[in-house]
């Protein structure tokens, strides 16, 4: 009886070890599946976005569409050169605004702000980036276009400006926060002031992150379309002042796009085409920016 | 010898903490002083102070006056810049600025406080290296990266770096614990050296270092100075048992 026993117990132990192996092995599989069904899931909607508008798009799209503006009604051809320029001209002016503020505010909530005043600050900016951007329009909207009698390309650059601050802000501060404090001693212990520290030792060493964050918002702010309908409003020809209403890439998409025209709405494929293509360049140049940055 | 540094009555809080408590100790003039004790004494804390660290601190308050020469460093219309700039400080882990050259490492307390003649630079950077005993090691390679030295050159960077802007007093916050035994033999040899133009302070968790490099050395307990003298009587014939428990290692 007790030499079965001795000898049984391995056996049985065996056997029940490599039922439990079996299992693990099983539920391991299934996991896996289910993660790459995850990932399958979420890529899906990216391609499909992208070959439609690759196969809509590339088709319509023409030397004529970067060299011309918009065609009156009724004719052929005709481009979105206008809504391109105009969209470079918002952006720009955007980023004039919302950089420096961002990465000031930035500034002083990583290195200089008390941590009460921070915590207001930084729940500010989650609220602010939290905020619909048609209603960032409407705020702009009654702000600057009414008092200015009339829609114009600084009241859409202003809403656009808005909606990069809290993420150039939350970016920048994140990066300089990863400067480690050793480095800002160094320079403090060097008797360099610390503004000085700051801007040459702190943000220097946090650039390439930075500069991240602000293609990441610049790339946000790009597909932007509500901000600008009661702001820049769109212009079916080239603009040549600040203050006149001004074409935007992505408010000639929208308003084409709702044409009852096949022309027009080919061009709204080409003008969604360009977009998509800049807006994953911009990506792809901050993930760059953003590898290198880490290597250091 | 005359006093350089001279702490009165300093304390120290972190919020609720008291760090550093009621602290008096005379620092003398060209010669080396030891800080010494276990883990948590207040001993960096005490050195921080001196040239105005805590200042960047939240929560961190600083009480009593620290003298230097005559000057009370936490005076009203004294600026911590200027401060620092006569006092120099080393930290534990070397801390060479990784975006720059070894040449720019050395000039970066002029560089980054503006620009500086390019002769004058070249000096400068020539002579703080060798005096940290550097220069014949890195000479041919002053424009690498500063990141590629080994942890003791690195060390003796950040110490070239430190006197390349003269100041009058050195704070080490443990220097060589994170070295290995050559480099730490070396920094040793160049404190010795740098003692002669300079005062230092220098806070060391290894007892062996504190008997080899001071000629004075304070003893810290929980915030408090326990004792403070002559390097050869606090390691043969301390006068209070709680330094003799801890540098016979019977504690700490």
């Amino acid at each position: 009886m007790n030499t079965m026993t001795s000898a049984n117990q391995p056996v049985v132990e065996q056997r029940t070890a490599l039922r439990s192996l079996f299992l693990r092995n099983a539920k391991n599989t299934i996991m896996t599946l289910l993660m790459g069904g995850a990932l399958l899931a979420v890529l899906f909607p990216l391609g499909l976005i992208f070959v439609h508008i690759m196969k809509m798009g590339l088709s319509s799209i023409s030397l004529d569409f970067f060299l011309h503006i918009p065609r009156p009604t009724g004719e052929a051809g005709g481009g979105m050169a206008n809504g391109m320029v105009g969209s470079m001209v918002l952006i720009g002016m955007a980023s004039l605004l919302g950089i420096p503020v961002g990465i000031f505010g930035a500034i002083y909530l990583s290195e200089y702000g008390g941590s009460r005043i921070s915590t207001v600050i930084r729940f500010c900016a989650d609220v602010l980036s939290g905020i619909p951007s048609i209603i960032t329009g409407m705020v702009v909207y009654s702000m600057l276009v009414v008092p200015m009698k009339g829609f114009s390309a600084l009241a859409g650059a202003f809403a656009l400006a808005l909606i990069m601050i809290p993420i150039v802000l939350r970016t920048t501060e994140e990066q300089l926060k990863m400067v480690p404090i050793s480095l800002r001693e160094a320079s403090l212990a060097l008797g360099v002031p610390l503004w000085r520290t700051t801007l040459k030792v702190t943000l220097r060493s946090a650039l390439t992150g930075v500069t991240t964050g602000i293609l990441l918002a610049i790339a946000r702010v790009a597909g932007e379309t509500a901000p600008l309908i009661f702001t820049a409003l769109g212009n079916q020809f080239w603009s040549s002042k600040l203050t006149q209403p001004i074409a935007a890439l992505p408010l000639q998409i929208f308003s084409f796009a709702i044409a009852p025209y096949d022309d027009w709405h080919r061009l709204a494929w080409a003008g969604a085409l360009v977009l998509v293509v800049t807006m994953f360049a911009l990506s792809l140049t901050a993930r760059y920016f953003g590898r290198t940055g880490h290597k250091n | 010898m005359n006093s350089k540094v001279k702490l009165d009555d300093l304390n120290v809080h972190f919020g609720g903490t008291h760090a550093v408590k009621g602290v008096n100790i005379d620092f003398p003039a060209n010669s080396v002083t030891a800080i010494i004790g276990p883990s948590g004494c207040g001993k960096s804390t005490v050195l921080r102070a001196v040239n105005r660290m805590h200042d960047m601190t939240p929560g961190a308050q600083v009480t009593g006056r620290i003298l230097l020469d005559d000057t009370d460093i936490y005076g009203r219309g004294v600026d911590p810049v200027a401060i620092r700039r006569k006092i120099g400080m080393v930290f534990q882990k070397p801390n060479p600025f990784p975006a720059m050259s070894i040449y720019d490492n050395v000039i970066a307390g002029y560089k980054l406080n503006g620009r500086m003649r390019r002769d004058e630079a070249d000096e400068i950077v020539e002579s703080s290296l060798q005096r940290v005993a550097l220069w014949d090691e890195v000479k041919d390679r002053l424009k690498s990266n500063a990141m590629e030295l080994s942890g003791g050159q690195q060390q003796r960077l950040c110490i070239a770096r430190t006197i390349a802007v003269r100041p009058e007093v050195i704070l080490m916050d443990e220097p060589a614990s994170a070295l290995d035994p050559i480099s730490t033999m070396k920094i040793e040899e160049l404190i010795e050296e740098l003692k002669e133009r300079y005062t230092i302070i220098i806070v060391t968790h290894n007892m062996q270092q504190a008997a080899r490099v001071s000629d004075v050395t304070a003893f810290f307990y929980l915030g408090e100075l326990i004792e403070c003298g002559v390097t050869k009587k606090i390691f043969t014939t301390p006068d209070r048992k709680q330094t003799e428990d801890y540098i016979t290692g019977r504690f700490g």
